[in-house]
């Protein structure tokens, strides 16, 4: 709707077909993976830690296994033994001993939810009833939710084999802190005492879901020979194998991954939890199992994004000039080393130019489950710190918060926080946009206040296969390796249809079993459209390229001699100039003359670029009740070229949405007992569509020259700058200063009403 | 694990006679409260008795200006009754706030009446306007004060036997007007932090002659607040009486403190809520006098 106009340079890039899967998905056709079932399928179940640490001292699976229509119970001791060993598939690192424990815990439990014991059964009923006559000795020891306790003296701690990574030297204790990663250089302090105007401020996030609606599922097969098969939906099929067949001791080409539709990920789908489990269920039982947790269990045992308490200080001179930021953070890891620390140094303050910087992050392990990435994992979070600051800055400076940001924002060449210059970046573009939209100057009504936020995203490229492969009738199939999340294959074949210049209804795409295509990492990182769309573009080139050797063959002209023209090949030489040949009667002949026509492209993409993005927000707070309406929203975001700006649009609405669930009500809600709360969508508090106005998205389109048609990632950056848009909207419109998130009534209410 | 007995009667007697029988067994409305109860495994009742199959059991009754209100009645269908909604809004509009358009297509004020929440919505509105209840047991019919059958969370003053067939709303009162409003973090898909129904009656000059103020989610059950009526009562509902009247609220409110809502937050709604809401119903008195 807000794209703007294509200049003709492109057929269908930038046009809006209907995506493949559509009409599967709206009438309920399309196979998620809680809906799989193989013949001869057991059902099984997990039994989960109701402590939030303690130690395991025996497992009885006795009565269990003595229930008719138990197959099999499997506990940790039934995984192998593992070396630690760094593994990078999904958006981070993950060591395969923490994978392995978490899917089946073997001495400690480390968080309520824990997966303890697990049983596969003839139904369900058998399954849950098998569970409830496991009994599992437990000496509970004490636990710890928040980081600053976590890092406190005396604290339990959870890993005796961790000290602290990124400390030199190695400290001589264990300790809850993780991992810490420090960035910057300069004078800090200094800059800061000589600044005109400084803030500073503490500001604290809980833990939020990814709120995926499909709940984890899988199906297992395991067979004598060794061989196994895995149905599940993912963001990434050979991740799902490399971390299962590692946590298993197999080798990866015994383990056949089919992806099935997946219903949203958001990060949290880049990692595993049932597959092993379901995979030695299976082999004990010598029967295919299927495993799917319930909506609790998706609450209670899978990724949220860490929380965290973050301190920024930020000075400027008096022309609004930034010359100093200091933030630190401390973020929750939950049960295992997460990675969200590093993205959140990098991406804390990278839009604007600052002379002094000091960036310190912390993964602090705490008895939560493991934080997994969810949408720029680690970004949002110190967003919302800095742009919180931002906004403060302003308002000392008598600075409009616009300008302000325009002010310091990058631009191309201006140095990163590595050293390395920036590329061709849309930051800037996006505040012009943002200034000249009707939204930044419309009137405001009684209680109402604006917002506004700018953050961005690193993007990435990495590892994709694409098959390109014609029909005997000429229509084309690109099977690429990347789970389609938010429309890629639509994108795919656009993009194979703009090489080919042909209808796009004539081309398919599809997403392949690890079987079938070569490894691609996961669809995260906001990647897809950009990697495997450039491996898409390689494998179709080369089809014309073949497509056109081959007219020339059966032409019996030289190579060069013809030429691909609107979909087909044209004749350059001799009488024959100006016949065509149609790709379809290439392919209708290509057994007879040269084989088959395919091509695979297999590529490690370079060239990303990050995405930058600018959010307006107004509020209206309700004095009385501290109630927060968000009358209208607009969010600005240099895409690089929309692809299909549907699906681009939709990105960025939907990452808006999410980041305005975060910053109003989505929180995890911890009993004194250390257990969750409010494991469920009723009281874990995601918006409604009435909670939101239309969300207008507004493409900004700023090509990234290393692209073959100008892509940057688009998914992640739209939920970096909503959480500081809505805290200053509600500051402007009510005068306070909200520093923890989230911003539910209560809190707004309390922060207007101090003396309670 | 046995599964619950499932039975669909067709008379009154009939349900009566299963309930009685099995002192576990639950009546089925629209199941939005227990069949999730059931999933989750917080009860476990021995038989189920859907009693939707029932004639009459469906629908309102108009007894002159009076209405009789089927305890299968979904929600969705109050707003389909013209007459109804303009002599009750209040109550329409409350039955109309519970879950979402789905859920409303199934429930049922009986049903949420008899799930015994303090957060139901429906039922300070029902209570606001002086509803009853018609209760069929093994003894026969009683009608009971609708705030009379709530006694705890979750429990009922419902002997064994017991079901409520319908919910009866008096002629709206000449110069009538209800409200009910709720506070939510959310705007729907949500359990009531505070609910207040008003009911009150003004007289040709303005001035209120009766008024009933009602509770959600301040107590262990729906609370009536006499004292909060009574001072609205005589007044034109200026300032004074209005911060008198919010003052009652907030000194009858005694909530518990969860992940929904602190006390002082609790206490601190109810008193807006009922204000706003008194002025809702006032409005609707003064349009309708
Ligand atoms: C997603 C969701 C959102 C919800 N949101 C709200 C909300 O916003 N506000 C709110 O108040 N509630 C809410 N609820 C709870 C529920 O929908 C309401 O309480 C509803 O009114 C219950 O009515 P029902 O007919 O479905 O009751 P049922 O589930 O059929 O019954 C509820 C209980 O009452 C008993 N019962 C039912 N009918 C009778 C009868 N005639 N006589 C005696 N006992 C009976 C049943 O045995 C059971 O114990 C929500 C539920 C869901 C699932």
């Amino acid at each position: 709707m807000n794209a703007p106009e294509q200049m003709k340079q492109f057929r269908h890039v930038g046009t809006r077909p209907v995506r493949p899967d559509g009409v599967d998905k709206v009438t309920g056709r399309a196979l998620y993976s809680p809906d799989f079932k193989a013949p001869g399928m057991l059902w099984g179940a997990i039994l989960r830690s109701p402590h939030p640490h303690a130690r395991i001292i025996a497992i009885d699976t006795r009565q269990a296994e003595a229930l008719a229509g138990v197959k099999a119970v499997a506990t940790g001791r039934d995984l192998p033994t593992l070396e630690s060993l760094v593994m990078h598939v999904g958006e981070g690192a993950s060591d395969i001993v923490d994978v392995s424990h978490n899917c089946l815990a073997l001495d400690k439990v480390l968080y309520e939810g824990h997966a303890v014991a697990a049983v596969a059964a003839t139904s369900p009923e058998i399954a849950r009833e098998a569970l409830a006559l496991i009994e599992v000795e437990y000496e509970e020891l004490p636990f710890v939710l928040g980081v600053e306790e976590a890092l406190a003296e005396g604290a339990p701690i959870l890993h005796d084999n961790v000290f602290t990574k990124g400390v030199d030297p190695k400290p001589d204790k264990p300790s809850n802190a993780a991992m810490r990663v420090e960035m910057g250089g300069g004078d800090v302090e200094g800059a800061l005492a000589s600044a005109a105007a400084t803030v500073t401020g503490r500001y604290s996030l809980e833990p939020v879901h990814q709120g995926y609606i499909e709940p984890h599922a899988c199906v297992a097969s395991w067979n004598g020979d060794g061989q196994a098969q895995i149905w599940t939906s993912s963001q990434g099929h050979f991740s799902v194998r490399a971390l299962t067949a590692s946590v298993l001791a197999m080798p990866q080409a015994d383990i056949r991954v089919t992806p099935l539709e997946i219903g949203g990920g958001f990060g949290g789908k880049t990692t595993i939890y049932l597959e092993p489990v379901a995979m030695v269920l299976s082999k004990k039982s010598g029967r295919p199992v299927r495993l799917a947790m319930t909506r609790e269990e998706v609450f209670r045992a899978t990724g949220p994004a860490p929380g965290a308490v973050i301190d920024v200080r930020l000075g400027a001179a008096a022309d609004g000039t930034l010359v100093a930021a200091d933030v630190e953070f401390l973020y929750h890891s939950g049960a295992y080393t997460a990675n969200d620390a590093g993205a959140g140094v990098s991406s804390a303050i990278g839009h604007y130019r600052i002379a002094n910087t000091r960036v310190v992050g912390v993964e602090v392990l705490c008895n939560r489950p493991a934080a997994k990435a969810y949408r720029a994992p680690g970004a949002p979070q110190v967003n919302f710190a800095v742009e919180s600051a931002m906004d403060e800055l302003a308002g000392k400076l008598g600075i409009d918060p616009l300008e302000l940001r325009l002010k310091n924002a990058v631009v191309e060449g201006d140095p990163q926080t590595t050293g390395l210059p920036w590329g061709r970046i849309g930051y800037v573009e996006c505040l012009e946009a943002a200034k000249a939209h009707p939204h930044w100057s419309a009137p405001l009504g009684p209680n109402q206040g604006r917002g506004i936020a700018g953050g961005y995203w690193g993007n990435y490229g990495g590892p994709s296969t694409v098959n390109v492969s014609v029909a005997e009738d000429g229509t084309v199939t690109v099977a690429t390796g990347s789970p389609d999340i938010g429309g890629s294959r639509a994108s795919m074949a656009i993009m194979a249809a703009e090489v080919l210049d042909i209808p796009y209804e004539r081309v398919r795409a599809v997403v392949a079993d690890t079987a079938s295509i070569g490894v691609s990492m996961v669809t995260g990182g906001s990647r897809t459209t950009f990697a495997t769309g450039m491996a898409t573009v390689q494998a179709a080139e080369e089809v014309k390229r073949i497509l056109c050797e081959r007219a020339a063959r059966i032409w019996g002209v030289a190579a060069d001699q013809v030429e691909w023209r609107s979909g087909e090949v044209t004749c350059l030489d001799g009488e024959k100039q100006g016949q065509v040949m149609s790709a379809a009667a290439i392919a209708g002949r290509s057994f007879h003359s040269g084989g088959p026509i395919a091509a695979v492209a297999a590529l490690s993409a370079k060239g990303w670029l990050p995405g930058f993005g600018v959010h307006i927000c107004d509020t209206e707070v309700d004095p009385e009740t501290g109630h927060v309406k968000i009358v209208r929203y607009t969010a600005i975001q240099d895409v690089g070229i929309a692809i299909h700006p549907d699906y681009v649009e939709g990105q960025i609405q939907g990452g808006a949405a999410q980041g305005i669930g975060w910053a109003l009500n989505e929180a995890y809600i911890y009993s004194k007992d250390g257990k969750l709360d409010n494991a469920g969508f009723l009281d874990y508090r995601m918006p409604v569509a009435s909670d939101l106005p239309m969300i207008e998205a507004v493409l900004v389109e700023v090509p990234n020259p290393s692209h073959p048609y100008g892509v940057k990632g688009v998914g992640e950056v739209p939920i970096v700058p909503p959480l500081a848009a809505v805290a200053n909207a509600i500051h402007a419109a009510a005068g306070v200063r909200l520093r923890d998130l989230p911003m539910a009534p209560d809190r707004v209410y309390a922060a207007l009403h101090p003396e309670g | 694990m046995p599964s619950p007995a499932f039975h669909v009667p067709d008379s009154v007697e009939d349900v009566v006679a299963l309930l009685a029988a099995d002192p576990t067994a639950r009546p089925l409305g629209g199941g939005t409260d227990l069949i999730v109860q059931m999933r989750s495994g917080r009860l476990v009742p021995g038989s189920v008795v859907d009693f939707k199959r029932i004639a009459g059991m469906t629908g309102v009754r108009h007894e002159g200006d009076a209405f009789v209100i089927g305890a299968a009645t979904p929600c969705t269908a109050l707003k389909a009754d013209a007459a109804l909604a303009a002599a009750w809004p209040g109550v329409v509009e409350a039955a109309n706030l519970i879950g979402s358009v789905q859920v409303r297509n199934r429930a049922t004020m009986a049903g949420n009446l008899c799930n015994a929440s303090p957060a139901a919505d429906s039922v300070p509105a029902l209570v606001a306007a002086g509803a009853t209840c018609v209760v069929a047991g093994p003894s026969g019919k009683r009608e009971v004060p609708v705030q009379d059958i709530p006694v705890a969370p979750g429990k009922t003053s419902l002997a064994p036997g017991e079901f409520v067939v319908e919910i009866c709303l008096p002629a709206k009162p000449a110069g009538g007007g209800d409200a009910y409003l709720r506070s939510t973090p959310r705007t729907e898909m949500d359990i009531a932090v505070v609910g207040a129904g008003v009911s009150l009656v003004l007289d040709a000059d303005g001035t209120c002659t009766s008024a009933r103020v009602a509770l959600g989610a301040v107590g262990p059950t729906v609370v009536l607040v006499e004292e909060a009526g009574k001072a609205l009562v005589g007044t034109k509902l200026d300032d004074d009486a209005l911060a008198a009247m919010s003052q009652a609220v907030q000194a009858a409110s005694n909530p518990i403190d969860d992940k929904r809502g602190s006390v002082s937050y609790r206490k601190a709604m109810a008193g807006v809520l009922a204000r706003r809401a008194v002025l809702v119903a006032a409005t609707r008195a003064g349009a309708k006098a």
